[in-house]
């Protein structure tokens, strides 16, 4: 199949990719691009583990073909830390208990990471609504509501 | 005993067992730097990718790999018949039973593997999937297991047939596999012969499958010129797993090197040895190249190992006080296709006769049949220890159904049938010997939290306004930590694990175990056992699993059994070490090892303020200044096989309102005490409670796996198969008991499963107890609005016409 010349900012690093039109834009990040940060759960945008950030909205990349991210920004889980340190909802996943197995952690934060943009001051209703795309199976939710709560409050007062 | 820890801060340097300690894991995750399977590249590396069955029973007619391996990038199409000259197109599975790798002349499920295609990508080989052509032609379908035994069912094993036993035990049709049978047949008839009182339920548990969020999945790596293969594996159990490598392939086992990386949650799902596996190797082995085979999600939910499928009916005998005086179960288990049900090989129906409970029940009798039928095959357990799910929930159903014919309260009922805090160790009459226990008072704090006197007036007050509220109740005792070798082996291996602990001259240590971490955070909790046990700062230990070149031999976790086996390992090779040290201190300090005696860190000679040695500079000493005779070093090992299991037990309350027009059931609060002995890392049991009772939640609620008439499976996606969200999910209240185990070194008990165990029987109650005023004993799962409603409707509850 024909390969098409893609470019976009991932994690604000140019980057200038060949793909297939059916290319999904999970697997160009992850076995192209070398960032398996962001996991592959279900294949039908349930389970949120492949959940990047794409021009400023959350997207499940195992739905999203690569070359629509042409031309656009992503933000994936190695793209939130800088130079200072972990980001805040990275803290509060650690202090909060908010993960065991890791696997839906990526996708949970960066979920979360564009929450609280949407919503800096959330109550616990309204991030069990605003993160309802992001299954987990070993915390119960109930920590990473915690975690993200607390990721808010530390936000708001930087 | 360490129980007193509790709530030392996290200043504490040491941070040992009883310490709320932050991860060690986590660092990584939440920078998306684990690595699990899918995430390892290796050079020249190609994909497997399977061609499956669409029909449940058929005979394969043909199959033609021609258009498939004209795909540019496709390097191989393998079949059974390719496998059958190295005698690896079946395989043996956990239970004495075999398993077709690629379906031999037969498929006897949908998604049966029938042919695996190796290519440059995922995507090539997915293409090439669609290209192969089998032709099929197909047979009837068993799908009911109450069928299965007619004599004129379709015989699905023909590769069994003639055989009288397959693996465990004398059978009595072609679709059979085995009969169990536990305690005393007769004394138990006599016990309901003469009873005051007795009642009978049916129920069925649902095939439900654990699902991990993370698929099944291995890269394979053959290197030819060494003869060496390396496998990275989802697997629970790395160690099995190259034994049964070994087995099957010939290779001996120092040239077969297991890897479990990260894995992606387990509960159960990864112990078992998959085909996929068994091809990827294959492949590895035919190319000489690395395999990676990732399963999707459909793939998983299909074929993958699921849990359940238990059609029981139980009976208890009682005086008119509610005293129970015998228990009976009957059991027809659903194995599917294959009886690849992972468990102890010496029980067919894992640990199910931990049925009693937590009661004192004089004489009990249980029988339990396996049938095969067209279904992917199993079981596992799901977050539990072999089929304590299914005992806890009979038995736990059972208690209500007996409380509701005495007019008794549930709460009431459990009281006097409790064994008492002084009956322990108390043997079952199903052979059992439950550690430890001290029921009333966890029953007693539990409803006093929720003010239990205060509902039953709220709910009796709804009922009066034709409102629907129920109360549920679990008083549950689970059978964890497998176990005695005595007991239980898997392929003839002794039940055991095993610790390894170096300490190094600078005082900081590696450690290994035969364990494997999936989310519990082993790298964290292990570290605290030693840190408690030699005065070394948590910090300074590495904890590393799952590598069976570096890691000493161990049956892996599930069934929790990383703290009661693996736990009692380490505790038992820290000592040893600190029996060495010990020593070398009293060399040190020139007095003899009686004149000292040890606090946090270090070694003090009684009534000589100041003379002392810590751990740190024995273990310098270790290597440069020991004792005559002594060797050098300040390492051990042990490979610790448990005087019994572990029965960790706990109290759970859950109060339910139903919409009477819709079906929908608010959990509105759900209160849960686990008593799991020594309490290591609270904010990690915590959080293991949490995940069990989510998982609960959704095994009472809404999963499923449903199959038509033609054999067809019903729910494979998550756009069917129930994962609750944070929306359903209910918020979980925590209390705990600390009632230590008096056989562990810690008084460790396990928790990880009982929250799964202990709440899906506890939904059932709260939903039943809502109907229960009408005359309703029991409602089956999974209790999804729809069935509710039919419920309410059949009841004639919804009264607008």
């Amino acid at each position: 199949m024909a390969k098409q010349h893609i470019m976009f900012k991932l994690n604000g690093q140019p980057i200038d990719a060949l793909v297939e039109p059916r290319e999904l834009l999970v697997y160009v990040i992850r076995d192209q691009l070398g960032l398996t940060g962001t996991h592959v759960g279900c294949d039908t945008s349930h389970c949120g583990a492949c959940t990047v950030d794409l021009n400023g909205q959350s997207v499940k990349s195992c739905t999203v073909l690569a070359i629509q991210a042409n031309k656009g920004e992503v933000l994936t889980v190695e793209g939130l830390a800088d130079a200072s340190g972990l980001h805040a909802l990275q803290q509060s996943f650690i202090d909060e208990h908010g993960l065991q197995c890791g696997f839906c952690t990526p996708g949970m934060l960066v979920r979360a990471y564009r929450f609280l943009q949407e919503n800096p001051n959330p109550s616990d209703e309204e991030i069990r609504v605003g993160m309802a795309g992001n299954l987990c199976r070993c915390t119960g939710y109930q920590n990473i509501i915690k975690a993200v709560k607390s990721a808010a409050q530390k936000l708001q007062q930087a | 005993m360490a129980t007193s820890a509790e709530g030392i801060t996290t200043q504490d340097p040491i941070q040992g067992i009883g310490c709320s300690r932050k991860r060690k894991e986590d660092p990584r995750f939440v920078q998306g730097k684990g690595n699990y399977v899918d995430d390892v590249k290796m050079t020249g590396m190609v994909y497997a990718d399977i061609v499956r069955s669409p029909y449940a029973h058929a005979r394969i007619k043909s199959i033609n790999k021609e258009k498939a391996l004209a795909v540019p990038g496709v390097h191989a199409v393998l079949t059974a018949d390719d496998l059958k000259p190295l005698k690896l197109h079946w395989m043996p599975t956990l239970a004495g039973d075999v398993q077709a790798v690629l379906a031999d002349e037969k498929v006897h499920m949908q998604y049966q593997e029938v042919a695996v295609v190796i290519a440059d990508s995922r995507y090539i080989a997915a293409d090439a999937v669609d290209l192969v052509e089998v032709e099929y032609e197909p047979l009837p379908v068993l799908v009911d297991p109450h069928k299965a035994l007619e004599p004129d069912a379709p015989i699905l094993r023909e590769d069994t047939v003639g055989k009288d036993n397959v693996g465990q035990g004398p059978r009595k049709h072609p679709n059979h596999i085995f009969s169990w049978e536990v305690g005393d047949a007769s004394a138990t008839e006599r016990a309901f012969d003469t009873a005051e009182v007795s009642v009978a339920q049916e129920m069925y548990y649902p095939r439900v499958h654990p699902s991990p969020l993370e698929t099944c999945g291995c890269v394979a790596s053959f290197d030819k010129a060494r003869g060496h293969l390396t496998v990275y594996i989802t697997s629970q159990a790395p160690h099995v797993v190259r034994t049964v490598v070994s087995l099957l392939s010939g290779l001996p086992e120092s040239k077969i090197r297991i890897i479990s990386p990260d894995i992606g949650g387990g509960f159960g799902n990864k112990v078992g040895i998959y085909p996929g596996y068994v091809t990827a190797i294959v492949a590895s082995i035919v190319l000489g190249r690395p395999v990676k085979w990732v399963e999707d999600r459909m793939e998983h939910l299909s074929t993958t190992a699921w849990a359940r499928d238990y059609w029981m009916s139980g009976e208890l005998a009682a005086d008119k006080e509610g005293h129970i005086k015998g228990l009976r179960v009957k059991v027809l288990a659903d194995h599917g296709a294959f009886n690849s049900h992972a468990q102890p090989t010496k029980w067919p129906a894992g640990l199910f006769s931990i049925v009693t409970g937590s009661y004192d029940i004089p004489t009990a009798y249980v029988k339990v049949d396996g049938v095969y039928t067209n279904k992917s095959p199993g079981g596992v357990a799901y977050r539990c220890s072999f089929r304590v799910t299914e005992a806890v929930y009979l038995i736990e159903r059972m208690m209500d159904v007996l409380a509701q014919k005495l007019g008794m309260d549930k709460a009431e009922i459990r009281r006097r049938n409790f064994v008492k805090k002084e009956q322990f160790p108390y043997d079952t009459a199903l052979g059992w010997q439950l550690d430890s226990g001290d029921y009333h008072t966890a029953l007693e704090k539990v409803l006093d939290a929720v003010d239990y006197a205060g509902l039953r007036k709220e709910q009796a007050e709804k009922r009066a306004q034709g409102e629907l509220m129920g109360i549920g109740l679990v008083t549950f005792t689970e059978i964890v930590g497998a176990g005695p070798s005595k007991a239980c082996d898997i392929l003839g291996v002794g039940m055991f694990d095993s610790a390894e602990i170096r300490v190094h001259p600078t005082g900081s240590v590696i450690a290994r175990m035969g364990t494997i971490t999936q989310g519990q955070g082993h790298q964290t909790t292990y570290a605290q056992i030693i840190a408690t046990e030699l005065g070394l700062p948590s910090e300074d230990i590495q904890i590393e699993e799952g590598d069976t070149d570096t890691a000493p031999y161990g049956l892996g976790t599930y069934g929790s059994r990383s703290t009661p086996v693996g736990g009692a390992a380490t505790a038992v090779a820290a000592r040893k070490i600190h029996a060495k040290a010990q020593k070398i201190a009293a060399h040190l300090l020139e007095v003899s090892e009686n004149d000292l005696e040890w606090e946090v860190d270090r070694f003090k000679v009684k009534g000589l303020p100041g003379q002392e040695k810590t751990m740190k500079e024995i273990a310098w000493a270790a290597y440069n200044d020991v004792p005559e005779g002594m060797e050098m070093g300040l390492e051990a090992v042990d490979y610790y096989d448990p005087p019994n299991f572990t029965y960790p037990f706990g109290v759970y309350l859950c109060v339910v309102d139903i919409d009477k027009y819709t079906g929908q059931v608010h959990v509105r609060r759900f209160y849960a005490l686990d008593d799991c002995g020594t309490r290591i890392n609270p904010m990690i049991i915590e959080g293991q409670i949490h995940g069990g009772l989510n998982e609960g939640f959704a095994v009472a609620m809404g999963q499923e796996l449903p199959y038509d008439e033609d054999g067809n499976l019903m729910g494979n996606t998550f756009m069917d198969y129930f994962i609750p969200t944070f929306v359903e999910t209910p918020y979980w209240e925590t209390d705990y008991t600390v009632t230590p185990s008096p056989h562990h070194p810690l008084g460790a008990k396990g928790v990880a499963e009982s929250p799964h165990v202990g709440s899906i029987p506890c939904f059932t109650s709260a939903i039943v107890d809502a109907f229960a005023h009408l005359g309703i004993t029991h409602m089956n799962m999974p209790h999804n609005a729809y069935r509710v409603w039919k419920q309410i409707h059949e009841l004639g509850l919804d009264k607008r016409g």
